[in-house]
């Protein structure tokens, strides 16, 4: 009975404030919508950066005349005694020719006659961070400034020191930038559904008052105004992840077959979006509701 | 009128024991302030050593310019602010110990009558009257009851579905002394009722009052207009810039008239 009573305070309040209301909506709507459309952008970007990161390698070159079993020696100090590192693969002489040969450039391998190319370890350190100790351990400077390798059969170790670094420093600024604007942006969503209640409530403050003198608890004006905010935010937030669920089916998933990035895999998957969604913005409106009301209950 | 019969009759019934705390005073005032100031932040006093005492029945006027402190004795008296000095005891209940927390429970058993009617602007006359029934968890059942009743009593029995804005200002005040007195409080207080109200409306209000006093009811009403208390034969406390500078029943108080003398009094105080 209680409950019922309540409810129909707040329809009845929606019904009578409906431009106000209307606008509580709306303004949930567009930031539900706003956010919707972000977070999937910055996740993608970010997986897309985690993706250049994951390409940064150290290349440990054999020398030529290393037998099978120098290889074997070699991989299992890479692996086993190397801090740092991620995995290892191995990429045999004739595998690389035929990499090159698919890349179009067999003609000039052709030319030579024979097989320039080493036998490779190509090594992908842990994190991106790691590559600089996973090439000191390989490769330690000398006194002298010069590189000495560890063991006799590997001819050179190289990390790709400029794309490396490029990589690095690049993917931080993306990731750095998207994070600002993600806190930016929910913030002022924030700020704009707080701003909006307190000015529903500030029309009807006199209302509140009135309810004080005739004796209502706390409590019993504010399940109403709560209640309302759960409706303006529920009511805001479907419309918002309905529109969202159409732009994606109609839109991004025909999209997703052909690039890359959009279908970046990781990518929130689009359930746990809208739960996500759908409950924040319940969360706040009812919670602003609830709030705000604190200042005119002191009557 | 069948309300009002009604009404007296529900009032005759004796009412439901209450627990008393031990140690409690029995007053027989329903009003008694002792020595009250009430001094605002700002510097200025509201209230300097006010004492008297209301007793049970009686319809008292409370008259004083503006500014003089009326309308801080009402605000002290449904606890909206805090004596700075003194005590206020309301039906025996020392005011200082109700905490914040019961003010809701408090006002319950008092009705309130304000100059600007107060009335809530989203809903309908009956809602408006129902409303101070549902605060105190009030049924279905006795909301139907008791609204009707009070509304015909008030004699708006044609207007339970206007809403506040479609209505007189006579009318919405009907409607504001019938939300009060719906819970049949022992006390009402009236903060100038009749102060945005036309004369010949004002006779009506006075009346409705005088027959909500008949029941037993103790009606305290305030005004700034001394004439027209002086010639109502009526008890009057007068306050002026803070002080109690009068407290005496008027000509041969009787509280014997019927409603129609009592609006005939009031009518001359207004020629």
């Amino acid at each position: 009975m209680r409950f019922g009573f309540f409810l129909r305070e707040a329809l009845r309040a929606l019904r009578r404030n409906a431009v106000p209301s209307f606008a509580a909506v709306a303004t949930v709507l567009v930031t539900v919508l706003v956010l919707g459309v972000f977070i999937p952008v910055v996740q993608a970007t970010t997986g897309a950066a985690n993706e250049i990161r994951s390409k940064v390698l150290v290349d440990v070159y054999l020398k030529d005349d290393a037998s099978a079993a120098d290889i074997t020696r070699v991989r299992r100090i890479v692996e086993d005694e190397t801090p740092g590192v991620g995995s290892v693969e191995f990429v045999s002489k004739q595998e690389a020719i035929r990499a090159e040969r698919q890349s179009g450039r067999g003609d000039y391998y052709d030319l030579l006659g024979t097989n320039p190319l080493p036998d490779l370890l190509r090594v992908t350190p842990e994190s991106p961070e790691d590559i600089k100790q996973v090439r000191d351990s390989l490769a330690p400077l000398s006194p002298s400034g010069q590189r000495t390798v560890i063991d006799s059969s590997i001819g050179e170790v190289q990390d790709r020191k400029e794309n490396t670094d490029k990589i690095l420093s690049a993917t931080r600024v993306v990731k750095l930038t998207m994070g600002l604007l993600a806190g930016l942006l929910a913030l002022a969503s924030l700020l704009l559904v707080a701003n909006t209640i307190r000015l529903s409530m500030y029309a009807r403050r006199r209302e509140v008052e009135v309810m004080k003198l005739v004796g209502a608890t706390d409590w019993f004006i504010r399940w109403p105004f709560v209640i309302e905010g759960v409706l303006v935010g529920a009511l805001g937030g479907i419309a918002a992840i309905v529109l969202l669920g159409v732009v994606k089916v109609s839109l991004v998933d025909p999209l997703a077959k052909d690039f890359a990035l959009i279908a970046a895999p990781d990518t929130m998957n689009f359930g746990l979006l809208v739960a996500l969604l759908l409950g924040a913005a319940v969360g706040v409106s009812a919670l602003g509701s609830g709030l705000s009301l604190r200042r005119f209950l002191r009557v | 009128m069948a309300a009002t019969e009604r009404h007296i009759r529900r009032r005759a019934e004796p009412a439901p024991p209450r627990p008393r705390v031990v140690g409690e005073p029995v007053a027989g005032a329903v009003v008694d302030l002792r020595s009250v100031s009430k001094k605002y932040p700002s510097g200025d006093v509201g209230l300097e050593d006010a004492t008297f005492a209301i007793h049970p029945g009686e319809f008292v006027f409370l008259v004083g310019a503006t500014g003089s402190g009326k309308s801080t004795i009402m605000r002290l008296l449904i606890k909206e602010i805090e004596p700075t000095y003194g005590s206020i005891a309301v039906a025996g209940r020392d005011l200082s110990e109700i905490t914040r927390k019961k003010i809701p429970y408090y006002r319950r058993n008092l009705g309130v009558v304000f100059q600007d009617f107060k009335l809530l602007p989203n809903r309908t006359v009956y809602d408006n009257v129902a409303y101070a029934l549902q605060v105190t968890g009030g049924r279905r059942r006795e909301v139907r009851e008791k609204v009707p009743d009070i509304l015909r009593l008030t004699g708006l029995s044609t207007k339970l579905h206007n809403y506040p804005d479609q209505l007189s200002g006579g009318e919405q005040q009907r409607v504001s002394v019938a939300r009060a007195f719906v819970n049949h409080p022992p006390l009402l207080l009236a903060d100038e009722p009749t102060g945005n109200l036309d004369p010949e409306t004002s006779v009506g209000i006075m009346q409705l009052l005088y027959r909500i006093n008949r029941t037993g009811t103790t009606v305290v009403v305030a005004t700034h207009d001394k004439a027209m208390v002086d010639r109502m034969r009526r008890r009057v406390i007068e306050v002026s810039q803070g002080r109690v500078v009068r407290d005496e029943r008027v000509g041969g108080y009787s509280g014997q008239e019927d409603t129609r003398e009592f609006g005939a009094l009031w009518r001359q105080g207004l020629e």
